[in-house]
């Protein structure tokens, strides 16, 4: 059957960052197409780029025989596309009717018709399997698994042509997943053509009749479901990568493994979205939080970093407990907790501030007396760091914003080991960081970890999680699902535990 | 479904609290007032009243898109000196007069909404400094307080009509009806609400972001020179005054704020403002006819703002990710 939509070699960069390169991919109506990869295989921008969000550098887009552009997401609405994103689109103070209906709402002499509103969204909801949520209801009053419906319930109101969901069933709760199966096999026995994308393998198994594996930005296969197993389907989605050298990782050696646990967390739950979470990291050990993104690493770093509201559980710190209700009580000395944020532009650094005041900020106190800055001790403080990181900064007194990205971070990380930090927490440090920087990283950590440090690295790399860690928590759903070590700690493991298939299948 | 209410009263609910307060206030101080409840204390009021109301909701379509309009009282005062200029004459004169001067208002907001969209500047720093060209040229027009207005015109505007209503009161029902409930159940206002709620889920969810934009601070300039209008036929003169922009601005800010509209934008109602602005207007006469001396008027104004704003403050107490409230 001739595809409806077909992308040809569609390449798309990011400064020096292929996203896409040479793309290709097509889907047919009547099918369930699943697009498979790894974090950062391209996916979320190929279907951008077929949403109409961004515009790719080359390429052709051939929607029905004709070559198209997309300029704006209304343009791929108008022409039938309707997309449904792992970010939600929803305004959260409008209501579910208003949201529904807020590309093209139904109008009487100019007026939008809020009845024939009314009837749309109610249709669209009763579409969706959703009859239970009432469309007069603010969406910022809804669970996340009730939004997410809302969200499919307003792609079905356009009657799209083709439907693309990215990860839409990763909020949502498994009654709801069943539902959506369920219209998605109604959909495409109506004729749509659905674009799926998902991490989780048995969703994948259980629903698409084509899949397309992407790696890197480029598309490695398509094939008919069920053709390829869950391991060879796994093996063309990590390919092979460059080797790369990592500090050698220290023997495990008896007397470290005694001892009271630098942090020892018991029990930690927050707020639906962490779930009993357990564990327990020596001085000189680096474990790694892997599992895919999203799935509760993030919330875990902020809960130990005192940034969340009513965190449950039990935190021990050399076994004395501890409750650490803001960064800054994160930060005294009796406690010595230092979290490098994953956005180093916003929650990292005050870009318009010079490196010098960047890199001292978090250890003030320890240069200032009576509240004054004794500028002579800061200055050499942060000089020894900068050399000691060798941070490439043509002069202290610059913009932080000047920096390369991979100094930028070098800034943030200075910036917790001036305070003498016993535990360090990294939320993915060498994300869209050059190559030697990233090495130096990789040193830095093993260095600060044999220097009494309890090192806890989550990272969306697993060559690094790998490379770096004794020890690695896969996280799936805000808990901890497995723990890996020594040979169990490969490449299979990490991304069969982070899918939810069985290890054995995946090898 | 029985529910609908309950969802109409949440969604409204800041509108009724300014008009409930509104009407408290109003009540004190027709009881304490030595004529009470007659016809030229009614129209007194609602001149002066009205003139905010207008200007408070001008303020109110930037601040749903999530931006503001810091040039609204010096619109008002431009269209006041241009209005003592142009509606003199005979009717017909007078009457293209208006028009003119609603025009140049438009222009005006326009203006802002073009520099906001086409050259990404922030809301508050644009309107400052075209606030500060639009006194300009008001001063331009009239370096010295003076000037005419149309008496027949004025003089209908400002009195009551037959029954004792105060004509201002109609004019301002009229705007309502003919500018704000409209643009509510407009395609444009639908798109102003969702993009001050999520400029880039409203994006992504095909909204012409910079058209709805433009479309509102033009309505913002538009209703900001019908109080300059206005306020032309309650002085019969025009006068470009700074400070009298200045207060008008900073109270259409108050006025939005007590009528439940979020500063972060997203959720309001010109209606609301209205009341917010009837609400400090009363509180101003309130202290007069407790015979308190007028210097306790900004104070008394401060604290009733703090309290109204202090009450959608009250959700910020559940939120569980710190993080979110530097967001």
């Amino acid at each position: 059957m001739e595809p409806i939509l077909r992308l040809e070699d569609v390449s798309k960069r990011y400064g020096g960052v292929h996203a896409l390169e040479r793309a290709s991919f097509a889907c047919t109506r009547g099918r369930i197409h699943a697009l498979l990869g790894e974090n950062g295989a391209g996916k979320s921008t190929l279907i951008k780029v077929m949403a109409g969000v961004v515009q790719p550098d080359e390429g052709r887009i051939v929607l029905e025989g004709s070559e198209r552009r997309f300029l704006h997401p209304q343009e791929a609405v108008a022409a039938g596309i309707a997309c449904i994103f792992q970010e939600l689109s929803l305004m959260p103070d409008l209501s579910v009717a208003d949201n529904i209906c807020i590309t093209n709402p139904p109008r009487r002499r100019g007026l939008i018709d809020r009845r024939a509103q009314r009837r749309i969204a109610e249709a669209a909801l009763a579409r969706a399997g959703a009859e239970g949520i009432h469309p007069l209801a603010p969406v910022s009053s809804l669970s996340l698994s009730r939004r997410q419906m809302v969200e499919i319930a307003k792609a079905l109101a356009r009657e799209p042509k083709i439907l693309i969901l990215d990860e839409a069933t990763s909020a949502l709760a498994a009654a709801d997943v069943e539902r959506v199966f369920a219209l998605l096999r109604r959909l495409r026995d109506e004729g749509l053509a659905i674009v799926y994308i998902s991490h989780r393998m048995n969703e994948v198994a259980a629903l698409a009749d084509d899949c397309s594996v992407f790696r890197n930005g480029r598309h490695v296969a398509t094939f008919a479901a069920g053709t390829r197993s869950n391991a060879e389907t796994v093996a063309m989605m990590i390919g092979r990568d460059i080797e790369h050298a990592y500090p050698p990782k220290p023997a495990r050696s008896p007397e470290r493994d005694e001892g009271a646990a630098a942090i020892e967390v018991k029990g930690l739950s927050w707020n639906g979205r962490l779930h009993d979470i357990a564990l327990a990291v020596r001085r000189g050990e680096i474990v790694g939080l892997g599992g895919l993104d999203g799935q509760g690493q993030r919330e875990f770093f902020l809960a130990l970093f005192g940034v969340l509201r009513g965190v449950g559980g039990e935190v021990r710190l050399d076994g004395e407990p501890v409750a650490v209700r803001s960064p800054r009580e994160a930060k005294r000395a009796g406690v010595g907790i230092a979290l490098v944020p994953e956005d180093r532009k916003t929650d990292g650094l005050m870009l318009p501030m010079s490196v010098r005041d960047n890199i001292s900020f978090a250890a003030l106190d320890r240069f200032s007396r009576t509240g004054v800055v004794v500028a002579s001790a800061e200055a050499a403080a942060v000089g020894e760091i900068v050399r000691r990181l060798s941070i490439k900064a043509p002069e202290l007194g610059d913009a932080a914003a000047t920096l390369s990205g991979g100094n930028q971070q070098k800034v943030v990380i200075a910036k917790w080991l001036l305070n003498v930090p016993r535990i360090v927490l990294l939320s993915d440090p060498t994300r869209g960081i050059d190559v030697g920087t990233k090495q130096e990283i990789h040193q830095l950590l093993r260095r600060l970890a044999d220097e009494g440090a309890a090192v806890l690295l989550y990272s969306t790399d697993y060559a690094e999680l790998i490379g770096c860690c004794d020890r690695v928590a896969v996280f799936l759903d805000g808990r901890i699902v497995r723990w890996l070590a020594g040979d169990d700690l490969n490449e299979h493991a990490l991304v069969a535990t982070a899918l939810d298939v069985s290890p054995e299948a995946a090898h | 479904m029985q529910r609908d209410w309950l969802y109409h009263l949440r969604e409204m609910r800041g509108t009724y609290a300014a008009a409930a307060m509104f009407v408290v206030i109003f009540t004190v101080y027709i009881a304490k007032h030595q004529t009470g409840w007659a016809v030229p204390v009614l129209t007194t009021a609602a001149n002066k009243g009205v003139l905010l109301a207008i200007v408070a909701m001008a303020q109110t379509l930037p601040v749903l898109t999530s931006g503001i309009d810091l040039s609204v009282g010096m619109v008002f005062v431009l269209a006041n000196c241009l209005a003592s200029h142009l509606v003199v004459g005979t009717p017909l004169q007078a009457a293209a007069g208006c028009v003119a001067v609603l025009a140049c208002g438009a222009l005006c907001g326009f203006i802002n909404g073009a520099i906001i969209v086409w050259g990404r500047l922030q809301p508050i720093v644009t309107t400052l400094a075209t606030g500060t060209v639009f006194y300009g040229i008001a001063l331009g027009l009239r370096p010295v307080p003076g000037g005419d207005v149309h008496a027949g015109l004025a003089d209908a505007l400002t009195g009551a009509l037959p029954g004792g209503v105060p004509a201002m009161l109609v004019v301002l029902v009229g705007v309502v009806v003919v500018v704000w409930l409209p643009f509510r159940r407009s395609v444009v206002g639908r798109a102003a609400l969702a993009i001050g709620s999520s400029e880039a889920a409203a994006y992504m969810s095909g909204v012409d972001v910079g058209r709805t934009k433009l479309v509102t601070y033009t309505l913002a300039g538009l209703l900001a020179a019908i109080g300059g209008l206005l306020l032309t036929f309650v002085t019969y003169s025009g006068e470009a005054s700074s400070a009298s922009g200045g207060v008008y601005t900073l109270n259409s800010i108050a006025a939005v704020v007590i009528g439940g509209t979020s500063l972060a934008g997203g959720a309001g109602s010109a209606i609301g403002s209205i009341f917010g602005a009837l609400v400090l207007r009363t509180i101003g006469d309130l202290l007069f006819v407790f015979d308190l001396e007028p210097l306790w008027q900004p104070l008394f104004q401060g604290v009733i703002l703090l309290a109204a704003v202090s009450l959608g403050a009250l959700q910020l107490l559940k939120v569980s990710d710190r993080l979110e409230l530097f967001r």
